[in-house]
């Protein structure tokens, strides 16, 4: 049995770096990830049987439920390999799983020397496994490819060990076979980590360097700062040094994750832990920024060090506006935990006082809100995301735009928003539909190369804006859920764009304006202006409802005035009944919005703003 | 001077329930008894030892009306019904100019019957003739032929009877404009001095909602109703029928004091099963089956079920949704400034009377009654 007795495992900050192996796991969110790492646990003996729950390392009922992993963590892992009869120390660190983290994951992939590509053999790559493979190779780590779920009934091993071979550019017999659910083939694995993958290089006597991969807001704690030392070494009670900031703070605690935190002596050249400076905020901590000591700090930081940015803005508001400074404690305290979370107080005329808020992506923006509602107990709408624009006035004056509202009013010159390089995976037999889905969304093709005879990888250029809408929902209920979908941003170009205002009676609701490609603004007219007429309740006069650009009106539709809105019969026994729903009216009012002079139940405004993406993909899950 | 209470009292049987009627009544079958004589005999002694109750309740009072509703009062022997206004009578004191109104099915009514119940006091009778189009009769489950009831009529003016009133229901499933034409202009060539027209409400739980929910009948669309309120007052008003009651229209002095009373805050007690009553703020109802109402009773019981009693608030929600029905409609002085400010609206697009809202008063026009509840709700906020 080649788990070691913890007790007699080697210690951090005692740990040859020859004997560590750090290594990461890179998969698709249902491609078996966190059931291998809970096999690991299991196997090394951190974890003990009895303790073991599924998906260990995956904190947030968010991830748990939806099977994906958010915030990385990073655990120790004592082997002693069947090969070499020698001890070693692999730190697994988890990479979250998503498009819209892509900077996390390369900072979690610097913190490595090598990653498995874990690929489940019954579907076999993604698109977004495929793009961290990518990111891998770029920085130079070894890759260990790995085929996942060998004991399903509809397992390919052999076909997806074919396709796994030419990407990583080795054998298809290299290609390791597992079953993370019943342990097979886990500790030759464990071994092949400690064979294939390099020991990490760095210079104990220089100055310490550690790169921050993750950090955590913990209530008790403050915020857990997740670190791989490259140079040097850190101790307890040491003075440390951000490089970004220069700010410096008191090392009140270090240590590894074991899975549980276990306080240690420091951390040495190679080794990864957390660190505790009691401060609270992550934002003072930053994903990519190179720790340092007072007393000696390095003269060069590791590279790779960006801002986080925000890709996708939406208005979240509270349906019960009371609950507005509930919203604003609860963003403050996520924020705490999310760098990459920005906002702003908005104040919409049609859903009152909220907050414009800036996001890495679609499943960021999902993730911030279900936690808003789940955590805080809050109930939110969202407008309808948006993307930056960079709007040039004939005046030669330049705007960025994140808010349609604040999209200028006079002559514009010119327009840019982002855009980004797609890459969509799937079955060769859904290349047309992809493509016209694309050509529909104002791609352009870039290219196309098989991965074998039935999966194609498919590249194009496409408007970010076109992508945060509902294209991940197009382009799963077009190929029955087979293709996936990697894009990362590559710039800004010139678009036809114009905004679309939505007016009642004369008045642009404010929740309803977007800036849409001129070809699609009739389109989207009509969509919103159908809509709105079955959602808007009769008025006592007649309600024109019209999509505009500027003073141009591009479609109408007409609520019809009410007729008749009275109880014909009211007598003895009827006069309590209809007082009691009077009064629950009067309460259903208090939550109409006004728009001039049309009474809109905030229904209404939920319904408009929510269904669209349902609506067109023919209500598929988000 | 001692107060007026008026008197309702429930009548909770009928032969046969129709497919629209939600009401509190239960026929002889659901009842398990076949002899109508009996269980109305004992039903109506309950009912005298609950006026014996009001009367030591409310303390002495002046009765101006009274109103036999069910049900179907006409089921019983004239005699039981005898029995309750000589109680009410003995209790208290009635008014000279009294209205004693009964409800009537014009297919069983006979001579004799209106004879007697004119005899002991009656003074208005009530029809329920919903519709003269027998395919509309059908979808509503009535049974009457629409020849019963210009029968009915002049028996009851036979029997010396003054004040006579048909019940019309428009906005039937299949009812064509044409067919509603016809019931109105049927019920203006009978010889009555009033008319209420309801448009149909579609009750939870009736055969009727089944048949709906089924897609076995569809209700016409509210904007056609809304057509064949506006052809009714037209009618009506043409024919000397003035409103005086969002869906009650009259001759001169042939008013329904009685109902005039639930709109005005008057006080009334309403005897028998599920009754309703309203007592100096307080608002209750009885239990609803005839045999816990009687049980209750006999146990030397309030035959209450439940209560509520009026907060300010809710006295001036209830005033202003019961005044604006009624075409004195709601004095100016009454409403605060919001809401003067929200009626100048209304006014401004046509619902509101313009002449009376000149004489101070909020009075709703033609269109206005169709949305008043739509306007009660933007006053009482």
């Amino acid at each position: 049995m080649p788990a070691i007795d913890l007790s007699k495992a080697p210690q951090p900050a005692a740990t040859n770096p020859e004997q560590i192996r750090n290594f990461c796991i890179i998969a698709h969110i249902d491609h078996g990830k966190s059931t291998l790492a809970d096999r690991m646990l299991g196997i090394t003996g951190v974890v003990e049987a009895r303790n073991m729950r599924a998906q260990y390392l995956d904190r947030m009922d968010i991830e748990r439920e939806r099977g994906i992993t958010i915030k990385s963590q990073a655990v120790r892992l004592p082997w002693r390999s069947g090969l070499d009869g020698k001890e070693y120390i692999l730190n697994m660190i988890d990479t979250p799983g998503h498009v819209d983290f892509t900077y996390e994951v390369s900072r979690s992939l610097a913190a490595c020397e090598g990653a498995i590509l874990l690929v489940d053999c019954a579907q076999g790559i993604e698109a977004q496994t495929l793009a961290n493979l990518y990111l891998a190779m770029e920085n130079n780590l070894t890759v260990i490819p790995v085929l996942n779920k060998i004991d399903l009934p509809s397992a390919q091993p052999d076909k997806f060990a074919i396709e796994l071979s030419k990407l990583v550019g080795c054998k298809p017999e290299d290609c390791l076979r597992v079953s993370g659910k019943s342990g097979i083939g886990v500790e030759e694995l464990l071994d092949q980590i400690i064979a294939q993958i390099p020991a990490p290089k760095g210079n104990p006597q220089g100055p310490a360097r550690a790169l921050i991969f993750d950090s955590v807001y913990d209530t008790y704690r403050g915020v857990v700062t997740y670190v791989r030392v490259f140079d040097g070494h850190l101790s307890p009670r040491e003075q440390i040094q951000m490089f970004s900031t220069g700010v410096k703070h008191e090392l009140l605690d270090i240590g590894v994750i074991s899975p549980e935190p276990v306080s240690s002596k420091g951390l040495g050249v190679g080794e990864v832990g957390y660190l505790i400076t009691g401060v609270k905020d992550v934002r003072q901590s930053r994903v990519g920024d190179t720790v340092t000591t007072f007393h000696k700090p390095a003269l060069e930081a590791l590279s790779g060090y960006k801002d986080p940015k925000p890709m996708v803005f939406s208005g979240l508001f509270p349906i019960d506006g009371d609950q507005y400074p509930l919203l604003r404690d609860a963003l403050d305290k996520l924020q705490l935990n999310d760098a990459a979370l920005v906002y702003e107080p908005e104040n919409s005329a049609a859903l009152g006082f909220g907050f414009r808020c800036g996001f890495l992506g679609l499943l960021h923006m999902e993730i911030v809100r279900e936690r808003l509602e789940r955590e805080f107990d809050l109930t939110l709408i969202s407008t309808a995301p948006n993307v930056v624009y960079t709007v040039t006035t004939e005046s030669g004056q330049e705007l960025i735009v994140t808010n349609p509202s604040e999209y200028p009013n006079g002559k514009v010159a010119q327009v840019r928003e982002p855009i980004v390089k797609a890459t969509i995976l799937s079955p060769t037999d859904y290349i047309g539909t992809i493509m016209e889905l694309c050509q529909q969304r104002r791609g352009a093709l870039n290219g196309m190369d098989y991965l074998s005879e039935d999966r194609v990888e498919i590249r194009y250029t496409l408007p970010l804006a076109e992508i945060v809408f509902d294209f991940f929902d197009q382009l799963k209920s077009r190929t029955k859920g087979y293709a996936s979908l990697d894009y990362e941003p590559i710039g800004e170009a010139e678009g036809d764009l114009v905004k679309v205002d939505i007016l009642l009676q004369g008045e642009t609701v404010d929740a309803f304006s977007s800036i849409v490609h001129r070809e699609k603004a009739y389109t989207y007219g009509v969509m919103m202006t159908s809509k709105l007429r079955e959602l808007i309740p009769r008025q006592q006069f007649e309600v024109p409802i019209q999509a505009a650009i500027g003073a141009k009106i591009i479609a109408r539709e007409t609520i019809r005035a009410i007729r008749k809105d009275v109880l014909a019969k009211c007598y003895g026994g009827d006069i309590s009944r209809k007082r009691k729903l009077l009064e629950k009216q009067k309460e259903g009012k208090k939550r109409m919005k006004m728009v001039g002079r049309v009474e809109v139940p905030q229904e209404a405004f939920i319904a408009a703003l929510s269904t669209n993406a349902d609506e067109e993909s023919g209500k598929v899950k988000k | 001077m001692s107060q007026r209470l008026s008197f309702y009292i429930h009548i909770p049987y009928c032969a046969k329930r129709c497919g629209y009627c939600d009401f509190n009544t239960y026929t002889p079958s659901e009842l398990k008894s076949g002899d109508l004589d009996s269980l109305s005999s004992s039903y109506i002694d309950s009912a005298l030892k609950e006026i014996e109750m009001a009367a030591q309740v409310a303390g002495p009072a002046i009765v101006p009306t009274i109103f036999f509703g069910g049900g179907t009062p006409s089921l019983l022997p004239a005699a039981q019904l005898a029995r309750i206004i000589d109680a009410i009578k003995s209790r208290f004191t009635l008014d000279k100019n009294i209205e004693v109104t009964l409800e009537v099915n014009p297919d069983s009514v006979t001579q004799e019957f209106l004879d007697e119940i004119r005899s002991a006091g009656a003074t208005r009778i009530s029809m329920g003739m919903q519709s003269a189009v027998g395919s509309v009769l059908k979808v509503l489950d009535r049974t009457h032929n629409p020849e019963n009831i210009e029968r009915a009529v002049s028996m009851a003016r036979a029997a010396g009877f003054e004040h006579v009133s048909v019940d019309l229901i428009y906005g039937s499933p299949g009812e064509s404009m044409d067919d509603w034409r016809r019931s109105v202009e049927y019920a203006l060539a009978l010889d009555i001095d009033h008319i209420s027209a309801y448009a149909l409400i579609v009750e939870k739980g009736t055969k009727l909602a089944a048949q709906i929910n089924r897609g076995e009948l569809t209700m016409p669309p509210d904007d056609q109703s809304a057509d064949k309120y506006l052809l009714a007052d037209q009618l009506f008003e043409a024919a000397g029928f003035n409103w005086y009651e969002l869906s009650n229209w009259s001759k001169p002095g042939g008013q329904c004091r009685h109902n005039i009373a639930y709109w005005d805050g008057s006080f009334w007690w309403g005897v028998g099963a599920g009754a309703h009553s309203y007592l100096n703020g307080k608002r209750w109802w009885n239990v609803k089956h005839p045999s816990s109402y009687q049980e209750k009773i006999s146990q030397g019981q309030s035959p209450e079920l439940s209560h509520e009693i009026l907060t300010p608030e809710n006295l001036s929600d209830e005033f202003i949704m019961l005044q604006i029905r009624r075409r004195e409609g709601i004095l100016r002085d009454h409403l605060n400034s919001t809401q003067i400010a929200k009626a100048e609206e209304f006014l401004n697009s046509g619902f509101l009377d313009s002449a009376s809202w000149q004489d101070m008063r909020l009075v709703l026009s033609r269109d206005g009654r169709l949305i008043a509840d739509k306007i009660v709700r933007e006053l009482v906020l």
